[in-house]
């Protein structure tokens, strides 16, 4: 099986999603002659053209709104958003508008747009190159949410979000694209929305986690291995809908759970996880419900020393395995 | 291009598009806007519809406006004073009330929604927010896959002098204008935003003045003068069905009431202020012009009156003995995935 990084896998999915349906046009910033800031649309002007891959004005919300409007009339539109920190403008079109244009009509009308939204830190993006964005998404009924954090995940997810009659947000870790790769089939196929996956089995205790931190959880549980703890991790890959059967199942089985993520901790992924392993797996905890994140700052700062102690890593994380594991 | 103003004096062009039939029809349309939109709000003040937003002194610019397009194909993305719109794009008076009432089987959200919001179900007309000038992108977007399949629908998109303030305003006129989409921009503007005034709204007197800067036209209308605003926007129409891209019709109307049923103008309007504008009361001015014409007579037009008195009392009656709709359906419709809104997660 051929092998390619995130970024490849992302690139080909929407060519090959372009190449199959006709009415899903690409709208964002530098997508056209530029390839994209991150090159996921490289070539794609020559083989689309510029009726199907629009380099729009540097406007977020008019490229949300656009690709509603479209979306409301028949095209299936993919909007790229350039850094999830330039998110914030269109965020009435997105959480005020596409989220409740199903439930606000009755079902009469539909919005199958796709939003990609290049997210995270860990690369020097300072205040505003490096936000993880998801908790206001994953807030908002009437959208869904993934965040696939392998090459495979990014090819089968994007596919699954473009086909979907719903909103959907594509959070793509930046670092991913490059750092990490993976064997992608090259035929058709996607990943159902809203089910986890455990990327590591284990019988010691769980690591709910998704996004750049799946990497970093894996390595974490393979330096564990070596000193006798059997770590098991759990990708949540779609952040709306939780995959609350998948958490349950794997915390009620190992009895701890570390929850891992990069994003603040307040009002977050974790808060909820934790929630529904309180909600489901009392009375199976061993330990109380742990979890890794940075501290209550805005992510994240530009200086390198203060970067990396922001950001969680493979050693933050061993280390509190390590503690779990005594609990 | 400079704003332009159209000066076609009131109703002089009656053997011209429109047929004197035809402007008695859409007179009609304006009578029975009138008589329901002063039934809603007395249906407020007995408690029984919670909020109205009136489109009294609108009722000649919208029935104007949509005379001029093709509601077979065309798209109208609407805000929440388009009433006198919906009726002339064929809702019944029944539907109207059961939005304002909040009934079961109400017509465009299952009344989820503040009146006259969601989608129509005959015509493509939809309203999905109270959020001001959402609907300007959302109908750039609507117009933009028009263009790439070919269609030669047109998008008409309606918003008020304070839409004109929002950073979406621009953001959708700015794109039309590169694209040159099919695309009438439709202000109705009656120089209030609840009670802001439109000199604290914008430096300059209008607001079509702003198109020159979207390379397209831009055209002040008076909204009182339904055949003025007709020509206009089916200028407009064409222009846009043609591909030569958008206009922006400012159609400078009044507000006859106060912002909703929740607001009091008395608190921001002079006394002078609201007695002007009542002399621009667009059913008066329509009435008393097709009969200076003799294209109306006493008699008929006390017919059409009555008529619309009839029908909105019929309506009222048959609305106010429906039930609401039982919570049971509220989990419809939250997203595609059935098995999703069962477990309760959206």
């Amino acid at each position: 099986m051929p092998e390619q990084t995130v970024i490849e896998a992302v690139r080909d999915t929407m060519r090959a999603e372009m190449r199959r349906d006709e009415t899903v046009i690409l709208l964002g910033e530098d997508i056209g002659n530029r390839g994209g800031v991150f090159l996921a649309t490289d070539g794609f002007i020559e083989e689309f053209g510029a009726d199907r891959v629009i380099d729009t004005p540097l406007a977020e919300s008019l490229i949300c709104g656009l690709a509603l409007g479209a979306a409301v009339n028949g095209m299936r539109p993919l909007a790229e958003i350039q850094f999830a920190d330039f998110v914030w403008p269109a965020i009435n079109q997105i959480v005020g508008e596409a989220a409740r244009v199903r439930y606000g009509t009755n079902g009469l009308k539909t919005a199958p747009l796709t939003i990609r939204v290049p997210y995270g830190g860990g690369v020097r993006g300072g205040l505003y190159h490096s936000q993880s964005v998801e908790v206001l998404f994953a807030h908002t009924p009437g959208l869904t949410v993934v965040a696939p954090a392998t090459p495979y995940d990014a090819k089968g997810l994007l596919a699954s979000a473009i086909r979907s009659d719903d909103p959907v947000i594509v959070l793509e870790h930046k670092r991913t694209y490059r750092l990490v790769k993976g064997e992608v089939p090259a035929g058709d196929y996607t990943v159902p929305i809203g089910r986890a996956e455990i990327k590591r089995p284990g019988s010691d205790m769980t690591i709910v986690t998704y996004g750049l931190m799946l990497h970093y959880a894996l390595q974490a549980a393979e330096a564990a291995s070596e000193q006798g703890f059997d770590v098991e991790v759990l990708d949540l890959r779609t952040l709306r809908p939780l995959d609350s059967d998948a958490i349950a199942e794997s915390v009620s089985r190992t009895g701890k759970v570390l929850i891992v993520q990069e994003d603040t901790p307040a009002v977050s992924i974790s808060s909820e996880v934790a929630a529904i392993i309180g909600e489901r797996c009392f009375f199976d905890l061993d330990a109380p419900i742990t979890r890794l994140t940075p501290p209550e700052i805005p992510p994240m700062p530009f200086s390198p020393l203060q970067e990396a102690a922001f950001m969680p890593s493979p050693e933050k994380i061993l280390a509190a395995i390590t503690k779990l594991a005594e609990l | 291009m400079a704003a332009t103003v159209n000066k076609s004096p009131k109703l002089t062009m009656a053997t011209g598009q429109l047929s004197g039939e035809r402007l008695v029809e859409l007179y009609r349309t304006m009578v029975l806007s009138r008589y329901l939109d002063e039934r809603v709000w007395l249906l407020n003040r007995q408690g029984k519809a919670a909020i109205a937003a009136s489109a009294q002194g609108h009722e000649a610019a919208q029935v104007a406006c949509i005379e001029a397009t093709d509601p077979s194909k065309d798209h109208y993305l609407t805000y929440y004073r388009q009433f006198t719109a919906m009726l002339a794009l064929g809702t019944e008076p029944e539907e109207m009330l059961r939005s304002f009432l909040a009934k079961d089987g109400e017509l465009m959200s299952a009344a989820r929604q503040f009146p006259l919001h969601g989608a129509h179900p005959r015509v493509d007309l939809f309203n999905f927010s109270n959020v001001i000038a959402t609907q300007l992108p959302q109908a750039a977007g609507v117009a933009l896959a028009d263009k790439l399949r070919g269609s030669d629908a047109v998008t008409i998109v309606y918003f008020g002098d304070g839409a004109a303030s929002q950073g979406d305003t621009h953001e959708a006129m700015n794109f039309a204008g590169i694209h040159k989409l099919p695309i009438v921009f439709f202000c109705e503007n009656n120089r209030y935003a609840i009670s802001v005034p439109l000199s604290m709204q914008m430096a300059v007197d209008s607001v079509a003045s702003r198109a020159v800067g979207y390379g397209f036209p831009g055209v002040q209308v008076d909204g009182t003068d339904v055949v003025a605003v007709y020509e206009v926007t089916r200028a407009a129409v064409s222009r846009a069905r043609a591909g030569k891209g958008p206009t922006l019709i400012e159609a400078s109307v009044e507000r006859l009431l106060p912002h909703t049923t929740d607001d009091d103008h008395t608190r921001y309007r002079s006394a002078e202020d609201i007695e002007q504008m009542s002399r621009r009361d667009p059913v008066k001015i329509t009435s008393e012009t097709l009969r200076r014409r003799g294209l109306l007579s006493e008699v008929e037009d006390e017919a059409i009156h009555a008529e619309a008195k009839r029908r909105v009392n019929t309506a009222t009656d048959t609305v106010d003995a429906e039930p609401y709709p039982g919570v049971e359906t509220m989990f419809d419709h939250v997203t595609s995935d059935s098995a999703r809104k069962r477990d309760g997660i959206s």
